[in-house]
């Protein structure tokens, strides 16, 4: 009896007031989708760096005839300096850090350079004495580059050492920019929804006060008097957060694991359907909490006995 | 069954109170007379019963509630014991007589059988048993009125609170109002009624409590709307004492 009393009420609100429920539906859905973009946009990035920090080494370029840089004095590093180098690699201060590490000679750099940019004009300009030979050095823990690079770099020989995560952290830097606007835009976005389903639950309030003045006069529970109105703002949210989720699962399920993974082949892994089922929860979750949260706020006033 | 204990109703912003020290008792099953001029703190005095307001100074003792300390949580299941009609009517105009009536036990709870059954006997009570299907504009002053009183007393509340329920009617529509008023307090319900309406009073000889600028003035049993005890005053006299 009185859940019906409470739909039918919900229901008039929703019916009066339809150009600003639709207007809080859509704007749910824009500021959800791009909530929901932001979090695939940063589970993309933890998948990339899981990936991508397990292959990145760090490259100890030997002297080449052309280098003046680092130890360089336009000289081939010896064979005496690369052993030196080697022999440091080797040595109970650095081995314990250093899971594996090959040498890449002038050749198999050449190979390499011209496997990577074989679409490009510049690979007919190099020829195998112009690239570094270098120590590719695989570590335990990535992030501790930093003590190779201070104990080789000015070794003789050592033209540079370089940790190649620094060119991946360039691309996430890129990414966690793409990540963090999204969020911002996210965040006015739901500040303008919050508002906007405050403002939509006073008006529903404001046309129906007579009834709840004799609400309160006859003794109605808050409860009773404040539930319809915050179902109203949930129900219009909720429908805002299901055009969202569901905007998010046609992006990942077209755009990224159709689109993106042919373009990008096997190149890098993408999130796929089970990360953007992991966000749908969070999406249906943070839109009813808002609305919940502000419609109760709208409606608190009229409450004041 | 109400006691005031030297209440005192200071609006914020004013430096006048609108009641000032009055304490008095009402008992069961009382019919009570709340006159004097506008302003004078008869709405103040209601509204502090019905827990719209808190007094500033005092205790309110309503139905053995202690007012002052009843919880905003708790104030709706207190005015449930209470009814109240207004000069305006108050009904909601998208609704039928029935459903007007019929709102107030919705809204607390009551089964849809309970509604079947005490609806139509409080709209035979106020004499509109016809009626049930018809919208409020589609009847004259008084019969909204009964409408009105019918839903104060749907859920038979121990105190009837009316504030002017005859101001908007003619004399002889007001007659009808106060029999039924009448046969409702003679079925127990104590009834405290605000009026401006000399007649009235004067031909109920009830006990009559007169209000000037927020303080009792009178307060006597089977009175009429002007004292016979203390002779009229001036119209000057008069004036600077009631205008506020």
């Amino acid at each position: 009896m009185r859940l019906g009393l409470i739909l039918g009420e919900v229901g008039s609100g929703l019916r009066r007031n339809v150009s600003m429920v639709i207007s809080v539906v859509l704007v749910t859905f824009i500021s959800l989708t791009f909530v929901g973009a932001a979090i695939l946009l940063q589970m993309q990035i933890g998948q990339m760096k899981d990936y991508w920090y397990d292959r990145a080494q760090v490259a100890v370029y030997m002297c080449t005839d052309l280098d003046t840089t680092g130890t360089c004095t336009q000289s081939e590093a010896t064979k005496t300096q690369i052993d030196a180098v080697e022999a440091q690699l080797k040595s109970p201060a650095l081995a314990p850090y250093i899971k594996k590490y090959e040498y890449e000679t002038h050749d198999q750099a050449y190979t390499n350079f011209q496997e990577q940019l074989a679409d490009n004009p510049i690979a007919s300009f190099v020829t195998p004495e112009t690239l570094n030979e270098s120590f590719r050095v695989n570590l335990v823990d990535p992030t501790e580059a930093d003590i190779l690079i201070e104990s080789l770099s000015g070794s003789p020989g050592v033209q540079e050492v370089r940790d190649q995560r620094s060119y991946l952290d360039r691309i996430f830097a890129v990414l966690n920019a793409a990540s963090y606007t999204a969020i911002g835009v996210a965040a006015l976005m739901l500040v303008a929804a919050v508002l906007l389903i405050a403002t939509t639950i006073r008006l529903s309030a404001f046309s129906r006060r007579r009834e709840l003045g004799i609400m309160r006069l006859v003794g109605a529970s808050n409860r009773f008097i404040q539930t319809p109105f915050i179902l109203e703002g949930v129900f219009a949210a909720l429908i805002g957060s299901i055009l969202a989720s569901v905007a998010i699962v046609a992006i990942v399920q077209f755009f990224v694991q159709g689109y993106l993974t042919r373009a990008l082949q096997s190149t890098t892994t993408l999130v796929g359907l089970g990360d953007a089922l992991v966000v749908v929860p969070i999406l249906i979750a943070v839109g009813a909490a808002l609305a919940a949260a502000s419609a109760g706020v709208a409606i608190s006033r009229y409450l004041k006995v | 069954m109400i006691r005031f204990d030297s209440i005192t109703k200071a609006y914020p912003g004013t430096t006048r109170p609108a009641l000032n020290g009055v304490s008095l008792e009402i008992l069961k099953g009382e019919f009570v007379f709340l006159v004097g001029a506008s302003g004078s703190g008869k709405s103040s005095f209601l509204r502090l019963i019905l827990r719209e307001e808190t007094p500033s100074k005092g205790a309110i003792h309503v139905l053995g509630q202690h007012l002052n300390t009843l919880t905003n949580r708790k104030v709706p299941y207190f005015r449930r014991n209470l009814g109240v009609v207004f000069q305006d009517f108050r009904l909601l105009p998208n609704k039928t007589v029935f459903d007007n009536v019929a709102f107030t036990l919705q809204v607390i709870g009551k089964s849809k059988g309970y509604i079947q059954e005490a609806v139509p006997d409080a709209l035979k009570m106020v004499g509109l048993a016809g009626k049930s299907n018809r919208f409020p504009h589609e009847l004259s002053g008084g019969e909204q009125q009964r409408v009105a009183i019918a839903r104060a007393v749907v859920n038979k509340p121990a105190i009837l609170l009316a504030d002017e329920p005859t101001g908007n009617l003619d004399p002889a529509t007001s007659a009808g109002i106060m029999t039924l008023l009448e046969r409702i307090n003679l079925g127990g319900t104590t009834v405290i009624m605000a009026t401006h309406d000399a007649g009235i009073v004067d031909q109920m000889k009830r006990r009559v409590i007169e209000l000037i600028s927020g303080q009792i003035v009178r307060d006597e049993r089977q009175g009429g709307y002007q004292t016979q005890a203390v002779p009229v005053q001036g119209f000057g006299r008069q004036s600077t004492e009631v205008a506020p």
